[in-house]
């Protein structure tokens, strides 16, 4: 095969596959400028352009504000770091218990399913509040009155019921002959749970659950609701101040520019998810 | 003979819900057999093996494995599985592990062998059915045949007393399926005892010691494969013997 040339025929055919090709991205690259010169005239040519320019748009507000947004972006960030593990943590427990049929684990079981009902129907913004104000009302002695930490908890709660019914769903996907085999090999159990199932369940799982992720990082901002200075916090005190809106755009494009890598990951993995499927198929 | 028989099944009866699939089901297995289920599809060949390994409830009758009656609620089906291989016809191995580790997970983690003693029977077995090269791929990278003779590799691994096979050629392209049966065959000549549910009859003629044949639930006839093949004795066995050769 090393002295393989193409034909006279095939290099012709590259000859024109490749003149179209140039003609197809150059009618691309036109058309998306065209079509943004449009939006953007339009924009700037709108009557109230002026008006928006100055209160959504002025460079020295985003100057200002953006010190104190970027500090309180950082609480974002670390609520969505400390969160993503332990969301991960609570739902996979939640959902291993509730696939088990161990008799000991009946009580665990009722409490997974009244858990995850409850908590997929409450809003997220309704958990915050009631775990926020609720627990320090309580004035239960050694619990923390911490906004950051019941914030925190507020989030895992309410996305761990999430994420456990999305790994409930993986694990029920898993081929029932699977079950089986490792069953058949003496596997008990758990060890089936543990070494046969969750593996590929996680697996089949991980597109949605980053799906499920980027959006968690965005509900971080609920939490300048009950009084946290997080990003949205801190843009809402400067904008308040100032009678500007530039520094909640600052916090937007800082959102944003967090999401978008994500994003792309998830497209990546879940592409290649695919192309394992199809060609696992024996 | 004084050793009782590796398997002894007497009137075993098997329901799901009202529809019996096994009645009055009697199967011996001497240590040694190879023992062939032949029958037309839906007889009760796959649900005797899984019963056979505890893997579904029974209704009644009992099954002696090595001795020890089985069907007793108070036994602990994990040690029996434990001495049981089984293969079945396809999805048998872990698609997210390796060859080497599908092999190694059940003497490691339900036989209690070090990662060490575990990787060293594993290597050997798989170089001794010439899959030594595929040890670190993942099932998806293997060809049906190869998968196959993986999961009875696997099977072997914890070196049970007796290799249950259902249908184990039946998923594959006819080109794979002498690659399987070459192996089992070589299995037979060591001793292996075996039940296998098959529809390759030149394999049961040239290896089974015993061949059943299974009809609606019960074994209709056994016997030598020289008997079962040239002269059965049913009208039902001929039958299906004159569709299926
Ligand atoms: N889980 C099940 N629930 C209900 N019926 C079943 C189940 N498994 C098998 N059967 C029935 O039991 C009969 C025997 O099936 P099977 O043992 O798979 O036969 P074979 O392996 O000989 O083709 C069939 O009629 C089948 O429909
Ligand atoms: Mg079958």
């Amino acid at each position: 095969m090393a002295d393989w040339r193409p034909s006279e025929a095939q290099q012709q055919r590259l000859v024109v596959a490749r003149r179209m090709h140039r003609r197809s991205s150059l009618l691309a690259s036109a058309s998306a400028v065209v079509f943004f010169a449009v939006v953007a005239l339009a924009l700037v040519s709108s009557p109230g352009w002026p008006t928006v320019r100055a209160t959504f748009f002025d460079w020295s507000q985003a100057v200002e504000a953006w010190p104190d947004v970027v500090e309180g972006f950082w609480v974002n960030v670390r609520l969505f770091l400390l969160a993503e593990p332990l969301i991960l943590l609570l739902g996979l427990a939640v959902a291993a218990v509730r696939v088990s049929r161990s008799p000991v684990l009946v009580p665990l079981r009722m409490i997974a399913i009244g858990y995850t009902d409850l908590f997929r129907g409450l809003p997220t913004i309704l958990v915050v509040f009631l775990v926020c104000f609720g627990v320090p009302a309580l004035q239960l002695q050694g619990v923390t009155t911490s906004l950051f930490w019941l914030a925190l908890v507020a989030l895992v709660l309410s996305y761990g019921a999430y994420v456990a019914e999305v790994f409930r769903a993986g694990i029920e996907s898993v081929h029932p002959s699977q079950v089986a085999s490792a069953t058949a090999l003496g596997l008990s159990n758990a060890q089936t749970l543990r070494h046969v199932v969750v593996p590929q369940a996680v697996r089949r799982v991980l597109p949605p659950l980053l799906n499920d992720f980027i959006s968690l990082q965005k509900d971080t901002a609920l939490v300048a609701t009950v009084g946290l200075l997080d990003a949205l916090g801190t843009a809402s005190d400067a904008a308040n101040y100032s009678f500007n809106f530039t520094p909640y755009l600052v916090a937007a494009a800082l959102f944003v520019a967090l999401t978008v890598p994500l994003a792309r990951l998830t497209d990546w993995l879940g592409r290649r998810a695919m192309q394992r499927e199809r060609a696992g198929v024996p | 003979m004084s050793s009782p028989p590796v398997l002894r099944i007497e009137r075993l009866r098997k329901t799901y819900g009202d529809r019996t699939v096994l009645r009055d089901l009697d199967l011996t297995v001497e240590a040694h057999d190879v023992v062939c289920l032949i029958g037309a599809s839906g007889s009760g060949k796959s649900t005797l093996l899984r019963c056979i390994d505890l893997l579904e409830p029974t209704q009644d009758g009992t099954i002696w494995f090595e001795g020890q009656d089985v069907s007793d609620p108070r036994v602990d089906a994990r040690a029996v599985r434990k001495r049981i291989g089984v293969v079945f016809q396809a999805y048998n191995l872990f698609p997210h592990l390796t060859v080497l580790d599908n092999v190694m997970l059940a003497p490691r983690k339900v036989h209690g062998l070090s990662a060490d003693q575990a990787r060293a029977r594993a290597t050997e077995l798989l170089e001794q059915f010439g899959l030594a090269d595929k040890a670190d791929a993942h099932p998806d990278r293997l060809s049906g045949g190869q998968q196959q003779r993986a999961a009875v590799v696997r099977a072997l691994a914890t070196s049970p007393s007796l290799l249950l096979l259902d249908e184990v050629t039946a998923a594959l392209d006819p080109l794979l399926v002498g690659e399987v049966l070459e192996i089992l065959r070589r299995l037979a000549e060591q001793g292996t005892t075996m039940v296998l549910a098959t529809h390759e009859m030149g394999f049961a003629r040239d290896v089974a010691t015993k061949v059943c044949f299974l009809d609606d639930g019960c074994v209709l006839e056994e016997g030598s494969p020289a008997a079962m093949f040239s002269a059965p004795r049913e009208q039902r066995t001929r039958q299906f013997l004159r569709r299926i050769l």
